[in-house]
């Protein structure tokens, strides 16, 4: 036989089969990847749609009233609006000195690496207790047990206005302790993840022109991370505005506006989560109002950081 | 010339810079402690506190009114299967879509224009606070009453947990995806694979505990989630008993703690205790578990 005709190896050609399986295959996973876009773009055009009414009876003035008043039909956020930025920023302040000191504290070869590991996993794994979880303890461990010397404050410092009101249970306080809680993994991880990406032979060049270990740290480890640590602060303050359960448990859920942080408020999210099942009419619509404005607010403050990101990493 | 520095070279403590380093490596000592603690502590008083009032009657009965009897509030049964019911009407949802979408960002437009704009959207849709995703699914399933007229509904809620499962996952498959050698595809397709096959017979094997890692950790979140929940499912004190119930309100072990956490009633309070009790330790096992499955996998970080 003739080797030449029955060749062992022979181009392949495509059955049409294969072909329409790759094809369908590639749109399928087109048309799932688009969902990403079509749900984002569908909830900011449902919020914005159901929160017209309210937009058009109001306009900014639902941005400066403190007036709830489903009886009269006259409705603004302030006082939420006020308590969404106050305990979120109030409890990133908090937040990034205990989230990067843990995060150097793990990352610079200050202690065993074991002792590093445990910690690294304890606070990862305080991310994965539930928000409501957290609630729970800060209302009943929490809370009473903090009570004590927040009235010594106010007894001694009750002349300031943040100080002015007698902490009587829930207040912003408490509320902003609890945001400390779950807003420490995200920035002790995002630091740690970003520090530990600092390659070696900038702290051995630095240690060897005879920089004490915190030297290096603040000039030449915490610059070439400041991307990602500053990433992961904002990350976080989005997380703090948006964060509702826990909030809603402990902030006491009053619209009164008050300067004291020992007072009962409210945030914008934890105004919908106590509001909004009962709600009906224009109410639902000044809440959908309200939702709008959070989710602008996470929206810049996310967009931020991942500009912020990109436009900050130094590059090695 | 004298080159030699007046200064010792031996190690000084009471230098400033010394002292300083000292007090600074104390302080950051300090803040780690103070980070660890409150898990510690919640993790302890759940433990204690929640695991004291585990019975199998509470974990079988139904909760009972509040304030009915003040000696017994019932169990939390059928906010376990209402949690367990929504999880997995989350999965159902978004493992498909998620893993679909970031096969499409890894494998066909790895930095196309399109890709680029969906791994922004992914990241923009992560930060979207999940008492929106609740809102949202309020206006358009809940109100609209579009599921067979009924309003709140446990589908209603498993839809948006499932919103808020969805970018993780996408993330998560599109890391893992590219994480895969090159080589292996082009071996792949020099045996004459098609592009189908090559998915699904080399890249998603390979990459498979990693994208399972990232489904756990979604679906632990999910499952611990409630913004959403308290206007999607609501609560139901009943155990669902046949399919239809799948279209009225559900409880779920969140929504109990939540809402049995501000009643008045001692029952009660306990009731949400012993429910953290059992929420903690699920998610606590799924994180656990997801850590464990990402050490299996074939190709990590530090590897290639």
């Amino acid at each position: 036989m003739d080797k030449a005709s029955t060749p062992k190896f022979s181009l392949r050609t495509r059955p049409t089969s294969e072909k329409l399986v790759d094809f369908g295959f590639k749109n399928i996973v087109v048309a799932m990847a688009s969902m990403v876009a079509v749900v984002l773009f569908s909830i900011f055009a449902v919020v914005y749609y159901e929160s017209t009414e309210s937009i058009s009876r109001y306009g900014l003035r639902f941005l400066f009233s403190s007036a709830w008043n489903p009886v009269t039909d006259e409705y603004g956020a302030f006082t939420a609006i006020y308590g969404t930025l106050l305990t979120s920023i109030a409890s990133l302040l908090i937040a990034i000195p205990l989230g990067v000191g843990t995060a150097i504290f793990i990352t610079e070869n200050i202690i065993p690496e074991y002792i590093r590991n445990v910690i690294g996993i304890m606070v990862e794994l305080l991310a994965a207790i539930p928000s409501v979880v957290l609630g729970l303890w800060a209302v009943f461990i929490m809370e009473p047990f903090i009570r004590p010397f927040l009235n010594i404050i106010y007894e001694v410092f009750g002349f300031i206005p943040f100080f002015s009101t007698q902490p009587l249970g829930a207040g912003m306080l408490p509320a902003i302790l609890i945001l400390v809680v779950m807003i420490l993994p995200i920035i002790t991880s995002i630091s740690k993840d970003s520090l530990n990406q600092v390659p070696s032979k900038l702290r051995q060049a630095a240690y060897g022109i005879g920089a004490s270990r915190w030297t290096t740290i603040f000039k030449v480890i915490i610059p070439a991370a400041i991307s990602g640590i500053t990433g992961g602060v904002l990350l976080a303050l989005g997380r703090a505005m948006g964060e509702t359960m826990a909030v809603t448990m402990i902030i006491g859920n009053s619209n009164n506006f008050s300067w004291s942080i020992f007072a009962p408020s409210y945030t914008i999210s934890s105004m919908l989560a106590n509001q909004f099942g009962e709600a009906d009419g224009s109410q639902v619509s000044s809440l959908m109002y309200a939702a709008l404005i959070l989710m602008i607010l996470t929206l810049l403050v996310n967009v931020f950081a991942q500009w912020i990101v990109k436009k900050l990493s130094l590059k090695y | 010339m004298n080159y030699t520095s007046q200064k010792s070279l031996i190690y000084n403590p009471t230098l400033t810079r010394n002292i300083g380093n000292k007090a600074l490596t104390f302080i950051s000592a300090i803040f780690a402690i103070i980070s660890v603690l409150p898990l510690i502590l919640v993790i302890s008083y759940v433990l204690i506190k929640g695991g004291s009032y585990i019975n199998l009657d509470t974990l079988i009965l139904e909760p009972e009114p509040p304030g009915d009897d003040l000696l017994s509030a019932g169990g939390i049964g059928p906010a376990i299967t209402g949690t367990f019911i929504m999880s997995v009407i989350a999965s159902i949802i978004s493992i498909p879509v998620g893993v679909g979408g970031g096969i499409y960002l890894a494998e066909y437009s790895k930095s196309g224009k399109f890709a680029k704009f969906i791994r922004f959207g992914s990241n923009v849709l992560a930060g979207v606070p999940s008492i929106i995703a609740g809102v949202f699914i309020y206006a358009i399933i809940v109100s609209t009453k579009i599921l067979f007229g009924s309003m709140f509904s446990g589908i209603a809620g498993g839809i948006s947990l499932s919103i808020l499962m969805l970018p993780t996952i996408i993330k998560t498959t599109d890391e893992a995806l590219k994480l895969v050698p090159n080589d292996m595809r082009r071996a792949a397709f020099g045996v004459g694979a098609s592009k189908f096959t090559m998915i699904t017979n080399i890249t998603l094997p390979a990459a498979f505990s990693s994208i399972s890692t990232g489904v756990l950790l979604a679906l632990a979140r999910a499952a611990g989630e409630t913004a959403p929940l308290i206007f999607t499912a609501l609560f139901s004190r009943y155990y669902i008993t046949s399919f239809d119930d799948l279209f009225y309100e559900m409880g779920s072990l969140s929504v109990l703690i939540y809402n049995f956490a501000l009643e008045p009633y001692e029952a009660q309070n306990q009731l949400a205790w012993a429910a953290s009790f059992i929420l903690v330790v699920v998610l606590l096992s799924l994180n656990v578990l997801s850590r464990w499955i990402g050490t299996l996998g074939t190709f990590s970080k530090k590897r290639v």
